[in-house]
């Protein structure tokens, strides 16, 4: 089983290139080939995470293993918690490439969308596996070049200045965290995580900690957009074709920001009293300002955008308060749910994200406006889009029975239990905010009096991009299973505890 | 775009060569000696970089050119995940690992596959940077017609 853990960079790698020359040989090839190899990687996930037993894996590449107990080639870790985001990625990755089938026949060029589009993979992939700090800038940079070129996709005046926004604050971040893996390298003498937090904990001089620690939060910082280094998601993620926005923001600034940045801070260095205080505001700040902004919206894929920035506030900062109450040590099984409703919420949120940007992706199809008022009464013309928004509206805005309920109801409960009185009525207000906006959302795109004269004349959309739809939201309804204690201790638990016990995937790796 | 004087030409013509040349050297001995696949690949597409500013691009098929250029490199870069999966087929079955017999160090026949990743990357390389040249020169070409 060790042996696919390099496949899951191979295979979407291999598929980009050939995808690239035989998609002028052979008519119709990226079609077909894409989605079969994204399937397999889809169903390489879901094999490993039934059969991997609580344990992690470690692959050394080219054989290069440890020498006297130090790493000396470069190791792909597979644990609980990196097997929760490769799902997550190709999952998400493979309904979006489906729903693409259809949706970007509008576009020229469609053989490099493909190939472009297995490159963001392959580079995530690489990036939630790599166990080495400079494999991991790598990986990063694979992926967010491609999702620079595919923000540009439609080369309209609005796409090229938001693609350059992107780069410009993109390449600022690269370059930081570039910096910071320079200075870890030059005090460790190693580039593997494990080590470096070995070599760490037998002393590091504290400025210099606190510098690498603030350039690696504001590099990641950016590539996560949470506020204040938000300013390029609005337009990125808005400009972008939606089976692109639904990966860029459902998986993309997860994978190459909120998971590097839990990975780095939990696992590589030691929890330190201000990191934690620092995440927790970034992301009680984000969580506020990005859902007021939201509120104000009219461009749907703009509303969608400033949502993400609020839910990944709700993300951050339930890992600020496990971090703070791991620190305080005194109330363990508070920190235990704010880690696993952190981690249960970027699930959540990677799924409902989706589906929401594919329904304004088909309401973009179908109307090619983004403007809320341009919309209305769209519910009999859509139906299938109408009920899929719907069901993927009352997700992000937490109402029962759906999954974005559990998930929000357990960082609640754990900052109440931490004794974080004013985060949770903050999480509260913003939930019933999320609530006000998602209405406004559905009343005037789906039920409002239409201002559309030819309204009997739109149709549903096709059925690739209608069946993703669907199967998105029907995870949305399967996803709260994982709020029952059987299936939360299977599928979040081993997530949870790499986390909980910081030095757990140092030891794992380098006994 | 147009070419430059017939000096230029006739210089570029003369160096060109020697500097292909170089650049393959540079390639095949990587694992010998400071350079490998990515400085080599630079060094010949530099060669074609020169023939092609001190000649014009005007004689050139421009399309032709950057759709050839770009599936020579698709290609390389291909060879080079192929290379990295057979080492999951022979040897010791591992992800990347050097399954070709290792030789006699120094020999330039030596270092079992790395000399084959190292042609491949140079190929990968001089493609790119070729193809980023030519995708620069169709847009001042279509710009400023």
């Amino acid at each position: 089983m060790e042996a696919m853990i390099p496949l899951f960079v191979a295979i979407p790698l291999i598929s980009a290139f050939l995808i690239v020359l035989l998609s002028k040989l052979i008519n119709g090839f990226h079609k077909i080939f894409a989605p079969f190899s994204l399937l397999a990687l889809l169903f390489m996930a879901v094999y490993i995470f039934t059969n991997l037993d609580n344990t992690s894996m470690t692959y050394a590449m080219g054989g290069w293993g440890l020498l006297n107990d130090l790493p000396i080639g470069i190791f792909l870790v597979l644990d609980g918690f990196s097997i929760l985001m490769l799902g997550i990625i190709n999952i998400i990755g493979f309904i979006a490439l489906f729903y693409s089938l259809s949706y970007i026949s509008k576009y020229t060029a469609e053989s490099n969308y493909y190939a472009l589009f297995c490159l963001i993979i392959a580079g995530m992939n690489g990036v939630v596996l790599s166990g080495d700090l400079f494999n991991l800038f790598v990986f990063l940079e694979v992926s967010v070049i491609s999702s620079y070129a595919l923000v540009a996709f439609g080369v309209g005046k609005t796409e090229l200045e938001a693609s350059f926004k992107y780069q410009v604050l993109g390449g600022l971040a690269s370059m930081l965290i570039l910096l910071a893996i320079g200075l870890i390298y030059w005090k460790t003498k190693t580039l593997n995580i494990a080590d470096v937090r070995n070599v760490m904990s037998g002393g590091f001089s504290r400025p210099y900690y606190i510098f690498v620690q603030v350039l690696l939060l504001t590099g990641f910082g950016l590539k996560a957009a949470i506020i204040p280094f938000h300013a390029w998601l609005p337009d990125a993620h808005s400009s972008a074709p939606s089976p692109i926005s639904a990966m860029l923001s459902g998986v993309l600034i997860k994978a190459v920001g909120i998971y590097v940045l839990i990975r780095l801070f939990f696992n590589m260095f030691e929890f330190t009293h201000e990191i934690a205080v620092v995440f927790t505001v970034l992301g009680t700040i984000s969580m506020v300002i990005g859902s007021l902004v939201a509120l104000v919206q009219w461009d749907v894929k703009r509303l969608l955008a400033y949502s993400s920035i609020s839910q990944m506030g709700y993300i951050v900062m339930a890992f600020g308060m496990g971090m703070i109450l791991l620190i305080k040590g005194d109330n363990e099984p508070a920190a235990i749910l704010a880690i696993g409703g952190g981690i249960y919420h970027m699930i959540n949120h990677s799924v409902f994200k989706g589906l929401l940007f594919l329904n304004a992706g088909a309401l973009e199809y179908r109307l090619d406006t983004r403007d809320l008022k341009q919309m209305g009464g769209l519910s009999k013309a859509m139906p299938v889009t109408s009920s899929t928004s719907l069901m993927a509206s009352m997700s992000i805005s937490g109402l029962p029975p759906f999954n974005g309920f559990f998930s929000k109801l357990i960082i609640i409960i754990a900052a109440v239990n931490g004794k974080f009185y004013i985060l949770a009525v903050l999480a509260i207000v913003i939930s019933i905010i999320t609530l006000a906006y998602f209405l406004k959302f559905q009343h005037y795109a789906f039920y409002n009096r239409t201002p559309l004269k030819s309204l009997d004349k739109i149709r549903e959309v096709p059925f690739p991009m209608t069946s993703s739809m669907i199967l998105l939201a029907i995870l949305c309804l399967a996803l709260s299973l994982l709020a029952l204690p059987s299936v939360n201790e299977a599928v979040l638990h081993p997530a949870i505890q790499v986390l909980m016990q910081s030095d757990l995937y140092s030891i794992t790796l380098i006994p | 775009m147009e070419g430059m004087s017939i000096i230029v030409k006739k210089v570029s013509q003369l160096l060109a060569g020697l500097i292909f040349v170089y650049g393959i050297y540079i390639i095949l001995h990587g694992h010998l000696t400071p350079g490998g696949g990515f400085a080599g690949g630079a060094i010949i597409a530099g060669a074609f970089i020169l023939l092609i500013l001190a000649n014009g691009s005007s004689a050139l098929n421009l399309k032709k050119e950057i759709s050839g250029s770009s599936n020579t490199e698709s290609l390389a870069i291909l060879m080079v995940v192929v290379l990295a999966m057979m080492s999951l087929a022979f040897g010791v079955k591992v992800f990347f690992s050097n399954f070709l017999p290792k030789g006699e160090p120094g020999e330039l026949l030596s270092a079992g596959v790395i000399p084959l990743y190292n042609i491949f990357i140079g190929i990968e390389v001089a493609g790119a940077i070729l193809t980023i040249f030519l995708a620069l020169v169709i847009f001042k070409e279509e710009s400023s017609k």
